[in-house]
């Protein structure tokens, strides 16, 4: 077990490895001058290079590349060409924006999922299935921004329920607060797009649990519980629905993960100030420290994702075995 | 060829695909002839006898789905979106499925370091947060359909590789391999003649989701603001009315594209399924 484990994790370095080198020379190697937006071609030459000694830029790519991994691992992510101010100052309070957003609505969602999986599987063929199933893949086919809109358009415009996006009432509190993240204000702010996130979101644990459970309800021990004379409801919840959450367990961090690399559409449309609408912002500035950085934290928590996926999968089903 | 037909004959047998594959052609048929039926060009504006712009005019007859701010038709524009939807879907999906069936079968097949080193570039770009790296992709490159394309097709084979590499791994000690070899058929032979049908009916339920993925991600992209500018996708009708502002006030311009795309979406979503079922039962609503 302990070699499984290890041999994921150096994989899983391997793989952050990989991804902030391809960042790096994407950045310098594809069309287009990602400095023109700071250093214009319109300064006096001597002015150019100041501003390129600044940010490093008159040294050899290979020593940029070293001076670039040695940052990284003192979590230094440069200057900000938009603000000037260290990139990582920005990102700090961007992360836990997010987090508050995806966990809860991704958690609620499985939760929805699993036992409406379970039910619909229990009756199979019934047509409330069939209309589960549906308004499920509809939502998951429905882009996630334009039911934002529709939900602002709706409880926000005409029924004047939610505030329209944001974090909170922008100057009632300080940024960044303890008191500001459990306020009323900040729930009621979060409460639209936690709902459209998590109804997005529903159809993938809602599928896989109906599809795990159709394979559970087959075994045998589903059969000498109703010998039993247990109730439909105990063998349902107690006993069906517990074994088929395996699937569902294994897949959450992974599906987690990317429903963070996701958050950059439904931040969009709700000014939810996270990384993935610190990472739009900074892509349309062209503020390429940031744009790395957030891209960066993002990807760490996708590949984390899938890493601890992997582990439970290994933990759970002591037949994998890493060769 | 006939992989395709047996397809489109077990998806018309089950009854909600039958709808789906009914409403999936009509798509086709708008894709087809939309910009012949629309009345006015996609970026067209639209004058009155007074040379006054029809800017955010409500739905009537002239214009049955009303105007945008920049008085343009959102029927016409609804009509000429439709191409770039289904083509961006459709070409995305088959070269995605091209790059994960052809690394899923090395993979599969040879086995060794080969099939190692494939399948850690494959853990690498499932590590890729996918909308977030296309989105810098495109920053980086330029935005025009056909990069969108190539971005989004660098991502998403991943998965299909996996699955494809999977039944590959089973499929290669069955006798009917073994036979072939013994008949002198060389790797490339039994590869892509013995193995490669066998798994046909995963690459096809690989197309189908990578449709749906493809034709998401693209409204996604053009919501974002990375869209092609040059043409009318139902994202960019979307993203228009959003920057605007003004789709508060003209839910007919921003509710057609998104239906759209429901529609359509959901339809490739129960093709997909409805062909799963029959071909493979164990592997039932894993998608993505």
């Amino acid at each position: 077990m302990n070699a499984f484990l290890l041999k994921r994790f150096w994989h899983m370095c391997l793989t952050l490895f990989v991804m902030i080198t391809l960042m790096f020379f994407m950045f310098r190697m594809l069309p287009g001058d990602p400095t023109a937006t700071v250093i214009s071609p319109a300064l006096y030459p001597k002015a150019q290079e100041a501003l390129r000694a600044q940010f490093g830029l008159d040294k050899s790519l290979w020593e940029q590349y070293f001076i670039y991994l040695k940052n990284l691992a003192t979590l230094d992510f440069g200057i900000s060409f938009h603000t000037r101010r260290p990139v990582a100052d920005a990102i700090e309070g961007r992360l836990l924006n997010t987090v508050l957003l995806i966990l809860p609505s991704m958690l609620a969602a499985y939760l929805a999922g699993a036992i409406m999986g379970a039910v619909v599987a229990w009756r199979r063929g019934s047509r409330f299935e069939t209309i589960l199933v549906l308004i499920a893949t509809a939502f998951q086919a429905t882009p996630v921004f334009w039911l934002g809109m529709l939900a602002i358009l709706l409880f926000s415009i005409k029924l004047d329920l939610f505030p329209i996006g944001h974090l909170v009432t922008p100057g009632m509190f300080p940024q960044n607060t303890l008191k500001m993240y459990v306020s009323a204000d900040f729930l009621h702010h979060l409460a639209l797009p936690f709902i459209v996130n998590a109804l997005y979101q529903f159809c993938f644990p809602f599928l896989l649990m109906r599809s795990s459970m159709l394979a559970t309800i087959g075994e045998d021990y589903i059969e000498l519980a109703r010998m039993k004379g247990l109730t439909e409801r105990r063998i349902l919840f107690g006993h069906a629905m517990r074994n088929s959450m395996l699937p569902l367990a294994t897949t959450l961090p992974m599906i987690l993960g990317w429903a963070v690399a996701g958050s950059v559409v439904i931040e969009t449309v709700f000014s939810w100030p996270g990384l993935g609408l610190l990472m739009v912002e900074a892509v349309g500035r062209s503020d390429y420290p940031m744009v790395q950085a957030s891209f960066l934290l993002i990807a760490v928590l996708t590949i984390a994702g899938t890493f601890i996926s992997d582990l439970i999968y290994g933990f759970l089903d002591p037949r994998i075995v890493y060769k | 060829m006939s992989h395709f037909i047996d397809f489109l004959r077990i998806v018309w047998r089950h009854p909600s695909g039958k709808i789906s594959l009914l409403e999936f052609g009509l798509c086709i048929i708008l894709a087809v002839f939309g910009p012949v039926l629309a009345p006015y060009g996609a970026f067209e504006r639209v004058y009155d006898a007074n040379d006054n712009l029809v800017r955010l005019v409500s739905p009537r007859w002239e214009h049955p789905l009303g105007t945008t701010l920049l008085g343009r038709d959102v029927l016409s524009q609804m009509l000429w979106g439709a191409r770039p939807a289904l083509v961006i879907g459709l070409l995305t999906a088959f070269g995605t499925v091209a790059i994960g069936l052809n690394v899923g079968l090395i993979a599969g097949y040879f086995g060794g370091k080969l099939d190692s080193l494939l399948m850690r570039i494959t853990d690498i770009f499932l590590g890729l947060p996918f909308l977030p790296f296309i989105i810098v992709l495109l920053s980086l490159t330029g935005r025009n359909i056909w990069t969108i394309i190539f971005a989004m097709m660098i991502v998403m084979w991943r998965s299909t590789a996996r699955i494809i590499r999977a039944q590959v791994l089973s499929l290669r000690e069955m006798p009917f391999i073994s036979a072939a070899r013994t008949t002198g058929a060389s790797d490339f032979d039994i590869l892509y003649r013995e193995v490669a049908p066998n798994v046909m009916p995963l690459a096809l339920i690989g197309i189908t989701f990578a449709v749906a993925w493809a034709i998401i991600t693209e409204a996604s992209i053009g919501f974002l603001g990375f869209g092609d500018p040059d043409v009318v996708s139902w994202g960019s009708i979307i993203y228009q009315a959003y920057a605007s502002q003004m789709m508060y006030r003209a839910p007919w311009w921003v509710l057609p594209p998104g239906i759209a795309i429901m529609v359509l979406v959901t339809a490739v979503y129960f093709i997909g399924r409805a062909y799963e079922e029959v071909v493979n039962p164990r592997m039932r609503d894993i998608g993505s």
